[in-house]
């Protein structure tokens, strides 16, 4: 029972990691709590399904095509809306992906409609594969591989390559980053594409367990949140350590406590855990000066 | 005009006669509208003041104090609630129950000033929201006391024999909190206090230095800010006469930060415009098919990216503008 709750609750914190990830370099590099994110994942499934059913594509051609889809619309949010912000408050910039979000979320809702719709996946939730004395559904494995396998590739992307490393100066120090020679503008956006796609594949995946509507990112998304503040907002790995003790934890409390109460449970453990460290779990923590 | 002389100056709750005048006027028209617009403007006026009060609440907090709190709605839930299960429950009359509902709020706002002792920006919006959502959870599965997710029917307020029901009795009693929490506020701002609120916001390391108690100060923000949430969220509950906990989601607690945002943070007169504008343009654009979300999300991003000072920020370009006239 132990051991079961650990690992389903792995799995649904594994997409909370992907969002948190999604979440902390957006923080990292532009400062801005990105609110728009789960909408941006919920209109890329949205395209995914589109795909999918009226235009009849095989299940890979349209996964690859949500993704390109949410690489576009990330940047141009960017693009479009933040960047020409002119001398931007941070409450003002959150603002701004609140409005992108309404914006999204009612456009969604126009297009595909409010009512719940299932999401066809080649992955079935009822055959199980058993791993010793636990069970896993396909879908929960199938979520279990990707978003490891991603988060690996990502970190990996992050540590050794020349443009990691430009987005890793940015968020320490914009304008030095500038002057040594990365095109900060340019790579803030992509570092919003690259969180779009990040959401994204959290968004298809879930989608099949949670079925599809425009409310579907909604709670993913504060989960994501809090995972990434449990994690610490300026680490990497603080996103996806917070990600998976978050879907332990919420799993363990809906198994053994009450499963009604299972968030306000979470939220109240990361509360106890930032103020023992008030960056996260892995956070570094700066002190200012006057 | 604007240059100030001394310090009296400073801290005068009106900054001249004339001020004072279209205060008075303000006043006139704020009593004579009911008998001259019909009754669901008059309803929509006295949301408005609800959330004006609210709003300043949440600017004191953030605006002035500098610390963030995304979970209001939570407030305005214990607020609602607590008044409401005091009239219908230990038959309190409401001239009592509505002022305890109030400290009932502050009082919890006064604990969640805790963490904020040791936390900060995105941190504390996340403890902070984690607050709402669970305020919203205890209140659908404690049914005994809150009726659960099938809400409640706040009893109207009466005081004495005279029961404050329909539009306008409903109008008056809101508009006539609204002032008296305004003023307030403005005077608060005044004060040691506000002074106080300041200097942490603008740094609080700064502000210990110069003998700022922080943990008074913050905490106190916290709890006068939940004490506006809420008396707002109480007389949303006996004005609108059915809370449930869905009335007090995440999304109100967005919505009142938008207000203070749009509106201009640090400033009374921005959370009044600010929660006007947000009042009532769902209802302006509930005439358009489809799309009033989509406009809603324009508006809030073409004001935050044309006037980051909001409009309370606009408002003062355009009384420069005339005031400095031909040139």
């Amino acid at each position: 029972m132990f051991v079961q709750l650990i690992v389903s609750g792995l799995a649904t914190g594994s997409l909370y990691a992907l969002l948190a990830l999604g979440l902390v370099i957006i923080y990292r590099t532009s400062n801005v709590l990105n609110f728009a994110q789960g909408e941006i994942a919920m209109v890329s499934t949205f395209v995914a399904f589109t795909f999918l059913e009226t235009l009849h594509i095989p299940y890979l051609g349209a996964f690859l095509l949500a993704i390109v889809t949410s690489f576009l619309l990330g940047a141009a949010i960017e693009i479009a809306l933040l960047r020409p912000a002119r001398h931007p408050t941070p409450l003002g910039l959150i603002i701004i992906t609140l409005g992108v979000q309404q914006i999204l979320y009612g456009a969604a809702g126009w297009v595909w409609g409010y009512d719940t719709k299932v999401f066809p996946s080649p992955l079935s939730d009822t055959k199980i594969h058993r791993l010793g004395s636990v069970v896993l559904s396909e879908v929960n494995l199938w979520i279990l591989t990707a978003s490891i396998i991603l988060m690996v590739a990502f970190l990996v992307f992050f540590r050794y390559t020349r443009l990691g490393v430009a987005m890793r100066a940015i968020s320490q120090n914009p304008t030095t980053a500038r002057l040594m020679g990365a095109r900060t503008p340019w790579i803030v956006s992509l570092t919003w594409a690259i969180a779009s796609v990040l959401g994204a594949v959290a968004g298809i995946l879930i989608a099949p367990v949670t079925f599809l509507d425009p409310n579907m990112m909604l709670n993913p998304l504060l989960k994501a949140f809090a995972a990434a503040t449990l994690g610490g907002m300026n680490s990497l790995a603080g996103a996806v350590v917070g990600g998976g003790s978050l879907g332990i934890l919420e799993n363990l409390v809906g198994g053994y406590l009450t499963p009604e109460l299972k968030d306000s449970v979470a939220f109240f453990v990361i509360v106890l855990v930032l103020c023992l460290r008030p960056s996260g779990l892995m956070g570094r923590h700066y002190r200012r000066r006057v | 005009m604007d240059v100030r002389t001394d310090y009296l100056q400073e801290i005068r709750l009106f900054r001249s006669t004339a001020a004072r005048r279209w205060f008075a006027l303000l006043l006139v028209v704020l009593v004579v509208i009911p008998a001259v617009v019909d009754s669901y403007l008059v309803y929509l006026l006295a949301l408005a003041a609800v959330y004006i009060i609210t709003a300043i609440g949440l600017n004191l907090l953030i605006g002035y104090t500098g610390q963030i709190s995304l979970g209001h709605a939570g407030f305005m839930a214990i607020g609602a609630y607590a008044s409401s299960l005091l009239m219908l429950k230990l038959h309190f009359p409401f001239a009592l129950a509505f002022p305890v509902a109030g400290l009932i709020a502050a009082l919890f706002g006064f604990l969640l000033g805790f963490p904020a002792l040791r936390l900060t920006g995105p941190y504390l919006a996340i403890a902070t929201l984690g607050f709402g959502i669970a305020v919203a959870q205890i209140l659908v599965k404690w049914e005994s006391l809150s009726g659960g997710s099938m809400g409640i029917h706040p009893p109207k307020p009466s005081f004495g024999r005279l029961v404050l029901s329909g539009e306008t009795h409903l109008y008056y009693l809101t508009i006539m909190m609204m002032l008296l929490m305004t003023t307030g506020a403005a005077n608060l701002m005044r004060s040691k206090i506000g002074r106080a609120f300041i200097a942490v916001r603008d740094s609080d390391i700064a502000a210990t230095a110069m003998g700022v108690d922080l943990t008074l100060y913050k905490t106190l923000a916290f709890a006068i800010s939940a004490f506006y949430a809420g008396i707002g969220g109480s007389l949303m509950a006996h004005l609108v006469g059915f809370i449930s906990p869905e009335s007090f989601n995440l999304l109100v607690s967005i919505q009142l930060l938008s207000m203070i945002v749009i509106g201009g943070l640090a400033s009374i007169l921005g959370s009044i415009l600010g929660a006007i504008l947000l009042t009532a343009l769902p209802y302006l654009l509930s005439g358009i098919k489809n799309l009033p979300m989509v406009i809603y999300g324009a508006c809030l991003i073409l004001v935050v990216m044309f006037e980051p000072h909001g409009l309370r920020g606009r408002w003062t370009k355009i009384r420069l503008y005339w005031r400095l006239w031909p040139f």
